[in-house]
């Protein structure tokens, strides 16, 4: 129920309806808030800068008619079989139990058809997703639940996770309402209870001990497999450089606006820094070591549009992953499912109770019949769509500016919006040539 | 004299090499036992194999020393480092030394045995495994194990199964401290039985009855504000 807001009333900024409702909730309940989603605060984003666009000195490319290629090859620094993507735009980890098996095989079947990657996630890897991706990345997590060499040598590639960005440094948790009988036994674990996994590997810590972490994983692999290095975005210049020296061979880095299946609201919205600058800091970091575009660097975290795919590869990424947008196309937060959403006491468009397992949508969920109302087929078929869109947006806006290959676009290309943005990306503030904190006054 | 015994020196052959020797055997290969000499402390050695050969190592091993060993027999006769036996599946891995930090670290099934000592966090995640310790254990031994039995004939460290799960603890000798909601519990007729065959297995010649058994008191499995001073 929406209130009137009448002359006189005067909302409080610092104790606005949202904190007084939490303050209320924790009185209550004695619980910290748990929910699903990224980041909901106003960030510098990608939405803060925009694209010059072809001028008198830039000739463009003619849109649908002059070649601009979109492919990507990741994992070529030591592996023997190095991967190529049609698209550089992958699919992001998310474990089966935050998900339903519908909701994985969709995920399979959609970036499959479009020529891109999907990732497993915390709890291993089912036969369902390796069935319908035809290249599939398998997270190496702390947890280790359902880590086991068989499945490590059917991946096409290996992540080595150390965080993710809407929790650096806060391992996970599955609670047990979603802990259906496949889940439990895929995780060895009793069903029904709260699963927490594990914020750091149980025989590893530390940039030397990766290194030789690493050099295992190829070992059992035979050195077949690239190594991605996935780190929560937080000391990202440093984390960048030390996963290098480790010797991976890619980097993903996951910014605050990075979702998750639970994790506690205070941990989402407070800890780890944006996209915007870690994947400045992650760019930097790999060009003073001579490793840009030799180690590729995969970003995430808010990634919504085939403008944001372009800016974050103007500023040096070499493909994105996206993981809420994904849901999002699979039909998550859709008005269909108003009705349900407002029994949950929640709306489409605010729906991020994930945790909960009682998604409407059948995508968070472990519960049968409402996993069973997700159709694989119909949601693979909705993201390749809107992968497919993301890639001619992309292509569009590469071609705006003259490049006839979507990692051609350069930081050249973009101009800041704001100073907070401009200082963050490292880009000059629109109609100057200012970068707070590299140059002199305007 | 063994005709199925090959000797690799690995003063003179990488790591590299060898794994690959290992992981190129088929089912059938007359290769079944193999001899490394000079390890040198290399990492990575013997790990991820998958089939029923035995690898004995003829000196000490690095970290990570038959990691998610499937089926194979390993036996090192001589120290280990960091992680020996990692997520291991299957199979039989023997330190005749001690062995460092983490070992059995997360493995699912098959059998450790380290005549030595384990240093820290000996059977951290476990999720099936056998551990036997013939000494003693560090701290967080055991910690968020799942499933398994982790053998201390000696004694066990701080924080002995911190946050463990269904994982059954054993332990012969003192315990410094239990780690959160793990407690002493009664040991059964079947738990007398199950030491009876580890020990078989793990050829040692012990009294199940002189070891005391510890689990989960399962207060944690679910969240509950009312127990968040003991996280």
């Amino acid at each position: 129920m929406s209130t009137e807001i009448k002359p006189g009333m005067r909302e409080s900024a610092s104790f606005d309806r949202n904190v007084i409702n939490e303050i209320q909730r924790a009185a209550e309940t004695g619980i910290y808030h748990i929910r699903g989603w990224g980041a909901k605060r106003h960030l510098p984003h990608f939405d803060d800068l925009v694209f010059l666009g072809a001028s008198m000195s830039r000739y463009p490319l003619e849109g649908y008619r002059e070649r601009c290629a979109t492919d990507v090859h990741l994992g070529t620094r030591f592996a023997k079989k190095s991967i190529h993507l049609k698209i550089p735009i992958t699919i992001a980890g998310m474990s089966f139990g935050a998900l339903s098996a519908q909701a994985k095989e969709a995920l399979g079947r959609g970036a499959s058809e479009t020529g891109t990657s999907t990732t497993s996630g915390d709890g291993g890897m089912t036969v369902e997703e390796r069935h319908h991706s035809k290249t599939l990345v398998y997270q190496y997590l702390p947890s280790r639940y359902g880590m086991n060499p068989d499945d490590l040598r059917k991946a096409d590639a290996i992540e080595i996770v150390l965080g993710q960005g809407a929790k650096p440094g806060g391992g996970g948790m599955l609670l047990g309402r979603k802990i259906s009988d496949r889940v439990a036994a895929m995780r060895t674990l009793p069903k029904g209870i709260d699963q927490r996994s594990a914020c750091r590997h149980p025989d590893w810590t530390g940039p030397d001990d990766l290194t030789i972490k690493i050099e295992e994983l190829r070992e059992i692999t035979d050195w077949q497999k690239p190594i991605y290095v996935k780190v929560g975005a937080s000391r990202t210049y440093y984390d960048t450089a030390l996963a290098v020296k480790a010797g991976a061979d890619v980097i993903v880095v996951d910014g605050m606006q990075g979702g998750t299946g639970a994790t506690q609201d205070v941990f989402i919205e407070h800890v780890g820094i944006p996209t915007l600058p870690a994947l400045r800091q992650a760019v930097e970091a790999l060009q003073e070591l001579g490793m840009h575009r030799k180690v590729q660097l995969i970003i995430s975290g808010g990634i919504r549009s085939g403008a944001d795919v372009a800016k974050a590869l103007a500023m040096g990424a070499d493909a994105v992953s996206i993981g809420t947008a994904a849901l999002i196309a699979l039909g998550c937060n859709s008005p269909k499912w108003q009705q349900e959403y407002e029994k949950l006491g929640t709306a489409a468009g605010f729906y991020d109770d994930y945790q909960d397992g009682k998604d409407p949508a059948g995508i968070t969920t472990q519960d049968e019949e409402l996993a069973a109302r997700l159709d694989p087929v119909e949601g693979g078929r909705k993201l390749a769509n809107y992968l497919r869109v993301l890639a001619m947006e992309t292509q569009t806006i590469a071609r705006a500016c003259g490049k006839s290959h979507v990692l051609n676009l350069e930081p050249e290309d973009l101009v800041a919006l704001t100073i907070e943005a401009a200082a963050m990306a490292k880009i000059p503030l629109a109609g100057t040539s200012w970068i707070p904190g590299v140059n002199g006054g305007l | 004299m063994n005709n199925n015994l090959k000797t690799v020196d690995l003063s003179k052959t990488s790591v590299r090499k060898l794994n690959q020797t290992l992981h190129n055997l088929s089912a059938q290969t007359k290769h079944t036992h193999w001899r490394i000499l000079e390890p040198r402390g290399a990492h990575a050695i013997a790990c991820g194999l998958n089939l029923p050969v035995t690898v004995e190592i003829a000196g000490h091993a690095g970290y990570y020393c038959a990691g998610m060993n499937q089926l194979a027999t390993v036996i090192i006769d001589g120290n280990t480092g960091v992680g020996v036996a990692e997520n291991m599946m299957s199979g039989f891995v023997h330190v005749k030394g001690n062995a460092s930090q983490s070992a059995g670290a997360t493995g699912h099934g098959g059998l450790l045995v380290i005549d030595g000592d384990a240093s820290a966090r000996c059977g951290i995640s476990m999720k099936g495994v056998d551990i036997v310790v013939k000494g003693s254990v560090g701290h967080m031994s055991a910690f968020m194990a799942q499933a398994g039995n982790l053998v201390v004939c000696g004694d066990a460290g701080d924080a002995l199964g911190d946050s463990i799960y269904e994982a059954r603890i054993f332990v012969r000798g003192k315990v410094k401290d239990l780690g959160s909601d793990c407690t002493e519990k009664e040991m059964r007729a079947e738990h007398l039985e199950l030491l009876e065959k580890l020990f078989e297995r793990a050829k040692i010649k012990l009294k199940p009855g002189e070891f005391r058994r510890y689990g989960s008191a399962r207060q944690l499995y679910n969240f509950h504000v009312d127990h968040a001073a003991k996280y």
